[in-house]
């Protein structure tokens, strides 16, 4: 068999392992990005068949042009007040990061992690969804909450696992869950919500309900096999569900590449199952707002699921745990082409002429205060760092809906170990 | 009737009483399930109560809990319990987890049936026992029923319970008991007292044991199709063992368990699943911290070898009646 092995006639084959563009001390250049124009890309008819938008997932949905201006068949046309309290909420969602990442820095908590560049992804869908819709968030999806008006006070008690933490200290920072805001709770694994979401839909279909859901996810989880089932689950049953995927180029320190995205484009997972597919621009809030109304309009209507991959840029580390000078140049956020989303929906408000930079500086010093003062409020109810705020007994309790034997002579067991060495 | 007519019975039961239940899973709907539990349901109940799935465990999984977080008491099928594992990161991150990181504002009523063990030649992916595996999980009950009666009863209970039940169906018991005796011919339920099933609505609570048959001398721990290959050894062997069928594995009746072995003082664990780190090992130190000073003789384990299931080895590899029998002569001889 000598004949047969290595040496024989043949071209050897080779490994390609994906390599981002730029790394650390690389000049960024995003030039070559195709990126089509705002108002380029068309609005199908809510009804349309999967197979007759495909050309969807490859381009790009964009209300906003580079001057501000909101243009083409997508501008969702929002009453001013509606953009304004979209800029506020975003703004908010910046505040509420920039101060909890500072907490986390001075050891008043274990952990946090920002959604900073990606506020629209949330807010502005979160506007285009109704508040009973329920959402089945990642981890980046805080602008659900604020965008739904939950206490900040209440966010923070979790984030400190303080007295006032309605999960009791049990979760890490940042997995809420919030029912009455039709926010489920989050789990550290990754996509686990996205099949879960399309059950929910499934259920709400099944019972003749009115309520859709609508999951995220990173473009990194969609490597999961979560995120196939859920889609083959969603085409199968034309689940009223709207799946999205923020595509936010890094997965920790991997880029898209190793997700897939070197061959194709997320949204155009959609294709392959047979549901909608949209690419949108997620620095672009009215973008974002059109096309989740789109999909929220599709599903409600009984014509299926829809896949939204939200193209956009993580402009800050994973998390408090993450340092991105390791991995990337430092200097691609400011080359990012799509912008920030929050000075991009500032400019168009402005050109409105219901906003200025006069307004937008006050508005920020005033949401940095709220947060101050929220903060405060919820620091009185203890930092992780100072103690542990629940009775210890709480540990046993919600494992099952009844405390089991063996759960109660554990509990007892960790009381009479705690009392016989003096605690 | 036999266990799947019972299971049957069960879910036709519920589905007529509880509308949120919701029965899914590879071929149930309109074909009924590969062992038929789910015959006629469909045609019943409509196909939004009683559906089929795509080949997903990990899909049919985390649907389950969202449908629960939506209100539903799902029953999904794992058509054998060797293809539970791509749904394990659903049913161990997920549902057995709901309630206790949401502090109950979310949980996942959710029963997840699945056939198991082996005795069937069913190879490697056909005949495992992995309860093990659930029970070690915090948040999750597991439930095996040994007969048709236990079955139905329990499982009412499970799928009314609020809490994720694992609920592994012995398929080698699905149309008779089996006592080991492989060589002998295949014995049907008809005739046996617990295949005297009530038509109606009954329900057995979950954590509670049955004795099966009383006695002094040594007590028999089993779950499933050992509990025959048990009470036929004892029967037999003349030994006057207390068999007991726990037929719950967490929560576990461990005051049953510590009245008998208090009593008879010997401890035989019997269990088709490997050894290693199986439901086994926490019985027999749950036995020895519980019991300690009733002790006659070491706690003997009577379980599967510590190898993939095999195909034709299987009767050298199934814990019969030889091999009980023996672990049975050394813990009276102690």
């Amino acid at each position: 068999m000598a004949d047969e092995g290595p040496g024989r006639n043949l071209r050897p084959l080779t490994l390609h392992v994906p390599e981002p563009r730029f790394r650390p001390g690389d000049v960024v250049d995003f030039g070559d990005l195709h990126l089509p124009g705002a108002g380029e890309t068309r609005r199908p008819p809510i009804d349309s068949a999967p197979a007759d938008m495909r050309e969807l997932c490859y381009q790009l949905v964009r209300v906003l042009d580079e001057e501000g201006r909101a243009v083409g068949p997508w501008d969702p046309k929002l009453a001013p007040e509606r953009l304004l309290m979209m800029l506020r909420q975003m703004a908010l969602v910046r505040a509420f990061d920039e101060r909890m990442y500072r907490a986390q820095r001075q050891g008043k908590t274990s952990f946090y992690l920002k959604c900073t560049g990606e506020e629209a992804t949330s807010v502005a869908a979160a506007h285009a969804l109704h508040r009973d819709d329920m959402c089945f968030p990642s981890y980046r999806q805080q602008g659900l909450l604020i965008a739904r008006d939950w206490p900040l006070v209440d966010m923070m008690c979790q984030i400190y696992s303080n007295a006032g933490d309605r999960l009791k200290g049990r979760q890490m920072p940042i997995l809420y869950s919030a029912k009455e805001a039709s926010f489920f709770s989050l789990s550290g694994n990754l996509a686990t919500q996205c099949p879960q979401a399309v059950g929910w839909a499934m259920a709400s279909a099944a019972r003749g309900d009115t309520r859709i859901a609508a999951a995220w996810c990173g473009e990194g989880s969609t490597a999961e096999g979560d995120f196939h089932s859920a889609m083959t689950f969603a085409a199968v049953y034309r689940a009223p569900v709207i799946l999205n995927v923020i595509n936010n180029q890094w997965a920790i320190s991997s880029f898209s590449g190793f997700a897939g995205a070197e061959a194709t484009t997320f949204a155009a997972r959609a294709i392959g199952y047979g549901i909608a597919g949209l690419r949108v621009d997620g620095n672009d809030a009215l973008a974002v707002h059109a096309a989740t109304e789109w999909a929220a309009e599709r599903a409600r209507n009984n014509h299926g699921p829809t896949l939204i991959e939200h193209f956009t840029y993580r402009s800050e580390g994973h998390s408090t745990s993450d340092d991105p000078a390791r991995y990337r140049a430092a200097d691609e956020r400011s080359a990012w082409p799509l912008g920030d989303p929050i000075e991009r929906l500032s400019g168009h408000v402005t050109r409105l002429g219901l906003w200025d930079a006069e307004r937008q500086a006050a508005m920020e010093r005033e949401l940095a205060e709220q947060v101050r003062l929220a903060a405060r409020e919820a620091e009185k109810q203890g930092v992780l760092g100072n103690g542990m705020h629940q009775p210890l007994s709480t540990m046993f309790e919600d494992v099952f809906e009844e405390m089991p034997w063996h759960l109660k002579e554990q509990a007892r067991q960790m009381r009479e170990e705690g009392e016989a060495a003096g605690l | 009737m036999n266990m799947i007519q019972a299971i049957n019975s069960a879910l036709d039961l519920l589905l007529a009483r509880d509308p949120d239940i919701v029965v899914m899973g590879e071929d149930v709907g309109y074909f009924g399930g590969v062992f038929r539990a789910t015959e006629g349901l469909q045609k019943k109940y409509g196909k939004t109560r009683v559906f089929d799935t795509p080949i997903t465990e990990l899909g049919i999984v985390g649907v389950s809990v969202g449908m629960a977080a939506y209100g539903l008491r799902p029953v999904p099928e794992i058509q054998f319990a060797d293809y539970i594992y791509p749904a394990l990161d659903q049913l161990v991150s997920e549902a057995a987890r709901l309630r206790y990181r949401s502090a109950g504002e979310f949980t996942a009523p959710i029963t997840v049936r699945s056939p198991f063990g082996g005795g069937i030649f069913g190879g490697q992916t056909h005949s495992q026992s992995p309860e093990g595996i659930f029970t070690h999980v915090a948040g999750l009950k597991t439930v095996i029923p040994s007969n048709p009666h236990d079955a139905k009863g329990l499982l009412i209970a499970a799928i009314e319970d609020n809490d994720p039940v694992i609920f592994f169906e012995p398929k080698r018991i699905y149309n008779g008991p089996f006592d080991g005796h492989y060589d002998r011919p295949a014995r049907a339920w008809s005739g046996h007292p617990e295949a005297e099933v009530p038509e109606g609505y009954y329900r057995i609570p979950l954590g509670t044991a049955r004795i099966v048959r009383e006695g002094n001398d040594v007590t028999i721990l089993c779950y499933g199709t050992m509990v025959h290959v048990a009470t036929s050894v004892v029967a037999e062997k003349g030994v006057d063992a207390e068999v007991i069928d726990l037929r719950t594995l967490v929560p576990l009746d461990i005051e049953t368990i510590e009245a008998s072995v208090k009593k008879t003082g010997r401890c035989v664990v019997v269990h088709e699943a490997t050894r290693t780190g199986g439901f086994g090992a926490e019985l027999s130190a749950l036995v020895q911290e519980h019991c300690f000073h009733s002790l006659e003789a070491p706690v003997e384990r009577v379980t599967g070898w510590d190898t993939p299931y095999p195909h034709s080895l299987e009767w050298a590899y199934f814990p019969g009646p030889v091999r009980l029998g023996e672990a049975l002569r050394r813990v009276m001889e102690e």
